[in-house]
């Protein structure tokens, strides 16, 4: 075309990035890559080619990692750990530094390896991706220096195994390795075998940076190779990204393993439109929230909810929006969606839009490039929350919507998916901005705004998007463990005897169920005996039904999570005050259960723990993060809903209120199984509850053999989180068992926890009870 | 604006077909419900420039396109007869013939030039015969404040000298003090007053306070008849930036998806550089569609502008980066 014609037509045209650099480095590693390990490359092996998916061209052959491969990169990072965790904070922090400014050196070649490799549009893995990373390497270079005096009881957990997606493969690298390094840890990491390529430059970068070797090892492979990294004994941690399917198997792959696990897995995010909304900001949103990355995002707002007043103008505009989308050659610095990862995916994107027979659907009218895996932006309206594609991940660039008619039904609908990683609110009113926001469902909340990251901010999700949280003071807990050591836990029976009563007046015993005393389901008790043999009483046996109800009860005391921090300070301080009234009653009543001496120790150990959480019930503060952006990143401790917890068994009193009173302090309701040895310590304390305004379902207490019930409460799907201080070993069923609904777990791993002492209470315990959920307002008229 | 053919074959304007905006009654209710999310707003504006991109030929048809959109400008005090005729003279040859022959584009001229009132019948006569519009700023222009029948009084005087277009001037306080139907009235009166002449609405934006004040302003000049919408005087402290054209040009949308009208947007003051050029031709382009790059819907009120696009004009056929001094001054 002449200037002339092109003067007449005001087309676009084409504006390519270059790819030669890009191509060069890959010749220049002879386009065969082996592992990084120890420090070095490894000769390549068999293994499988990698290709861009705009045009299928093949960029490069990848080794596929074998077990021994494996072996060696976890054998090399558990020999540099030790020696990275003692160079101490500013030494780590000198590396990360130089990692960040290298990444910031050669920030181009990683973007256009990155878009080849991947198939985003330059533009994001220009303007996004790779700043995001450089970010993420800034910000924790910082947090390794100041590691030593803000975290002085926290060390590094060890040898970290990271297994990371294609839909941001830097980004995801730099998310899980910047702050492993940072707190003293030495990673394997996996990049998805899709997209390996800028993982194998990043180690390219820290032989640059001088890293010692063995520090970051990277293996190249499939899905096989996860789960190498998964099953390995020699590794302390498991950080995974990815969908849901394959974190629930990797959930239960590492039960009981004594491995710490983090999960960041799927989502079907909603995207809510108020009426009052700026509606053409809004739009503009979603072209950010479900096209960008072509919609391969785990927090995509894929799932858009419009008030009904306005739902057709915002439709027609947002169909006049998507015909504007620009579509093609990722490589070009004109294109708004580029190519899908890979014809695997292209394909599931389009099978399931076919299969779906409910709503109209819109494909934006666009060109399309011819060869390539492209899928175009598509709109389905009209649909109901039990359409598949309304519940459904679909990974894609598809967008599925349908209208509510109030805020109160906007956030049932927003609520109403198995997921909780992200979600969006538009509206011009402050008031109903940050009534919605805490009410939602999910782990980050953009306001008038959506697809923001930052280091600052922790990301992560609740529900089957996982736990754990990447990024902010809050992401540090996922790469540290408290110091101190700690023993095997042996289990404590319960005493045997066959002596009658040492009072004949009978004292049932029962249960306490949603305010009530209650009898067990089964109509089974266990006789309890003192040391010497003597008849204390009778425990119910609590059964699976007696689970059921108790949780039921949790749920309906819901209110108790918008109670302010100071009521539920004052029913703690109520609480510990009817304790003391009774105190050497219950004194008593804990040297006849365990046929010991401290039992007036622990009531007053007790009554203290019980001040500690009023004490921290109205102070365990959230942030506000600071953020890049002109607004705020509001970190709220939310409460993460029913936790049940199984009691430690050998201090029947403390240690029901050691669990008990974090759980309730931050707004979550208990389901407690008491000491299964000693129970009856905890059935005298349910009289001091209800004589403490505690509101009914608040606090539930079980009794009964722990080994039986951890299994039905674990899998109970409407428990948000399961702790374990038993000394039965329960950490095996009850990991296994929470991989249902991906529950937060807590287990002891069969050690010890000093009840008495300071590892008995404090930061661990409200951390565990609280989940940390990032509010982003920018602000400005 | 009207037709006019010139000798050329590049022609300045597809215009014939597009009816002027009649206005319509105020509606408060549509005015009151306008939202603008600055921080989004801002947000749209601040990636723009990396989303889109244009190159090499393409790069240099857009810079074209630009000068073809260019209101020529001299709002000086020491504006003389001589200074508007080397306006006008460079207006009908904006770009160094040399150059627009290796382009393809000779005949290429700017859109209009734009002087004060004592300056249309000299810039009228220089202009006689090439197809060039003059117009004019009035209304008190650039505070607004001189009596009313005097304001409406001069626009008269301006289309009676040859004026073809009047940038007009609101009054800055009903928008402050929300006063929308004095804004209708005046805004009615100024349209009525420029007869077959195109009336600019400049808002003054800089001195509106809000983004939102903006959109309400910008509908409601629309809702009584402006044929544009401009941005700024360019004697505010604030003149044309990204995010209040995006909230202009959405309120063009909005307007037109509701009476049909199309009105036209002139961003002024402040945008000096090529690449600026191209990035506000995007964002017409995206948000508007391609019938807004057309210089009877949009033009750019620049006095530096042109000179940067010759520069990278030259540099697009030598291949080599230009200087000042090798382009004629106005």
């Amino acid at each position: 075309m002449t200037v002339k014609e092109i003067f007449d037509s005001m087309d676009y045209g084409p504006a390519p990035e270059s790819a030669e650099d890009a191509l060069a480095w890959i010749v220049d590693q002879g386009a065969k890559f082996g592992h990084f390990i120890n420090g070095a490359f490894t000769e390549t092996g068999k293994g499988f080619k990698s290709q861009n998916p705009a045009n299928g061209e093949t960029l490069a052959t990848l080794t596929q990692a074998t077990q021994s491969d494996v072996d060696a990169a976890v054998d090399a990072a558990r020999k540099a750990q030790a020696k990275w965790q003692k160079l101490g904070g500013h030494g780590r922090a000198r590396y990360l530094y130089a990692i960040a400014r290298l990444l910031q050196k050669h920030s181009r070649l990683f973007a256009v390896l990155e878009t080849l490799d991947n198939g985003k549009p330059i533009r994001e893995s220009r303007d996004i991706d790779i700043p995001l990373v450089q970010r993420h390497f800034y910000y924790h270079a910082g947090m390794a220096q100041l590691m030593e005096s803000e975290l002085p009881d926290r060390e590094a957990i060890g040898v970290c195994g990271q297994i990371i997606p294609w839909n941001f493969p830097l980004l995801m690298l730099a998310w899980k390795v910047a702050p492993a390094l940072a707190m003293g840890n030495t990673v394997v990491l996996k990049p998805a075998e899709y997209t390996s390529l800028t993982a194998l430059l990043f180690a390219d970068i820290c032989q640059q940076a001088g890293l010692p070797d063995g520090v970051v090892n990277i293996v190249t492979g499939d899905g096989a190779v996860g789960e190498m990294i998964v099953n390995h004994p020699g590794i302390d941690k498991i950080a995974f990204t990815g969908s849901t399917e394959v974190g629930r198997r990797i959930r239960e792959a590492t039960a009981g393993s004594g491995k710490s696990l983090t999960l960041e897995l799927g989502g079907k995010s909603p995207y809510i439109v108020f009426d009052d909304a700026d509606i053409d900001s809004a739009i503009e949103g979603l072209v950010d929230a479900i096209w960008f990355n072509q919609g391969q995002v785990c927090c995509a707002g894929s799932r858009l909810l419009v008030q009904e007043g306005i739902a057709d103008r915002f439709h027609d505009r947002l169909k006049a929006r998507m015909a504007g989308l620009r579509m093609g050659n990722p490589l070009d610095k004109c294109i708004d969606v580029g190519a899908v990862v890979d014809p695997v995916q292209l394909k599931t994107i389009t099978d399931m839009v076919a299969a779906n027979e409910a709503g109209e659907v819109y494909h934006a009218p666009i060109d399309m490039p011819v060869e390539g895996c492209f899928y175009p932006p598509t709109l389905i309206t009209g649909l109901a929350p039990s359409d598949r594609l309304m519940q459904e991940e679909i990974f894609g660039p598809v967008l599925v919507s349908t209208t509510f008619r109030t805020p109160g039904e906007a956030v049932a609908l927003a609520n109403n998916t198995r997921y909780g990683l992200a979600a969006t609110l538009w509206t011009e009113n402050v008031n109903l901005a940050l009534d919605i926001a805490p009410k939602l469902v999910a782990g980050v909340v953009w306001v008038n705004a959506t697809n923001l990251f930052d280091a600052a901010a922790g990301f992560g999700g609740v529900r089957e998007s996982g736990f754990g949280r990447e990024g902010g003071w809050e992401g540090l807990s996922a790469y540290t463990k408290p110091k101190g050591k700690t023993r095997p836990l042996t289990t404590i029976e319960a005493f045997k005897g066959d002596k009658g009563p040492t009072d004949p007046l009978d004292r049932t015993a029962k249960m306490y169920i949603g305010g009530k005393q209650a009898r067990p389901d089964g109509g089974y008790s266990a006789n309890v005996y003192s040391r010497t043999g003597a008849l204390l009483g009778q425990a119910p046996i609590a059964n699976r039904k007696d689970i059921r109800n108790a949780v039921e009860a949790a749920h309906a005391a819901s209110g108790w999570a918008k109670t302010t921090g100071h009521l539920r300070a004052q029913i703690l301080y109520y609480i510990a005050e009817n304790l003391s009234a009774r105190a050497d009653e219950f004194a008593a009543r804990i040297n006849a259960l365990n046929g010991g001496r401290n039992g007036a120790k622990e009531v007053d150990t007790s009554i203290r723990r019980l001040f500690t959480y009023a004490a921290w019930a109205d102070k365990y503060d959230g942030q506000a993060h600071g953020v890049p952006i002109r607004g705020v990143a509001l970190a709220m401790k939310e409460p993460v809903g029913v936790i049940g917890a199984f009691c430690p068994d050998d201090l029947p009193l403390l240690g029901l209120v050691s669990v008990m009173a974090p759980a309730i302090a931050m707004g979550n309701r208990a389901v407690l199984i008491a000491s299964e040895p000693f129970p009856l310590a905890a059935t005298d304390f349910y009289q001091v509850l209800e004589t403490s305004d505690v509101p009914a379902g608040v606090v539930n207490i079980l009794t009964g053999a722990h080994g039986e019930l951890a299994k039905p409460l674990a899998s109970h799907l409407d428990v948000d989180a399961v702790w374990s201080f038993s000394s039965t070993d329960l950490a095996r069923d009850i990991e296994k068992a929470s991989a249902g609904n991906i529950k937060r777990t807590w287990v002891n791993n069969g050690q010890t926890r000093d009840w008495f002492g300071a590892a008995g209470e404090g930061r661990d315990f409200l951390q565990a009870a609280t989940e940390v959920k990032n509010i982003w307002v920018p602000y400005g008229e | 604006m009207t037709s006019q053919t010139t000798t050329s074959d590049i022609h300045q304007l597809p215009q014939t077909l597009e009816p002027r905006n009649p206005g319509m009654a105020l509606d408060l209710d549509w005015v009151r419900r306008v939202q603008a999310n600055t921080s989004a707003i801002e947000r749209r504006a601040a990636t723009l420039p990396g989303r889109r991109s244009v190159k090499k030929d393409y790069q240099a048809a857009w810079l074209c396109r630009a000068i073809a959109c260019i209101d020529l400008t001299t709002l000086a005090g020491d504006d003389t007869e001589g200074r508007v005729r080397r306006l006008c003279a460079k207006a009908k040859q904006p770009v160094r013939a040399d150059i627009l022959d290796a382009l393809g584009m000779t005949g290429l001229t700017t859109g209009a030039v734009c002087v004060y009132h004592d300056m249309v019948p000299t810039a009228v006569d220089a202009l006689q015969g090439s197809g060039i519009p003059v117009a004019a700023v009035s209304t008190g222009f650039p505070a607004g404040l001189s009596p009313f029948h005097l304001r409406v009084k001069e626009i008269e005087e301006s289309v009676a000298a040859g004026a073809e277009e009047i940038d007009i001037v609101i009054t800055r306080r009903h928008v402050l003090q929300g006063n929308w139907q004095a804004l209708y009235d005046e805004m009615k009166a100024f349209r009525e007053a420029c007869g077959e002449a195109h009336v600019k609405a400049i808002l003054a934006t800089g001195e509106l306070g809000t983004l939102r004040n903006v959109a309400r302003a910008s509908l409601v000049c629309m809702m009584a008849g402006a044929d544009f919408i401009k941005t700024s005087t360019g004697k505010e402290s604030v003149n044309a930036t990204l995010p209040v054209s995006l909230v202009m040009i959405r309120a063009i949308r909005e307007y037109f998806q509701a009476t049909g009208y199309r009105v036209g947007y002139k961003p002024a003051g402040g945008i000096s550089k090529a690449k600026d050029a191209l990035v506000y031709l995007s964002l017409m382009k995206d948000e508007l569609g391609n019938r807004w790059l057309e210089p009877d819907l949009f033009r750019f009120g620049a006095s530096s502008l042109l000179g940067d696009i010759e520069r990278q004009l030259e540099h697009h056929v030598t291949g080599s980066y230009s200087a000042n001094y090798r382009h004629a001054m106005a």
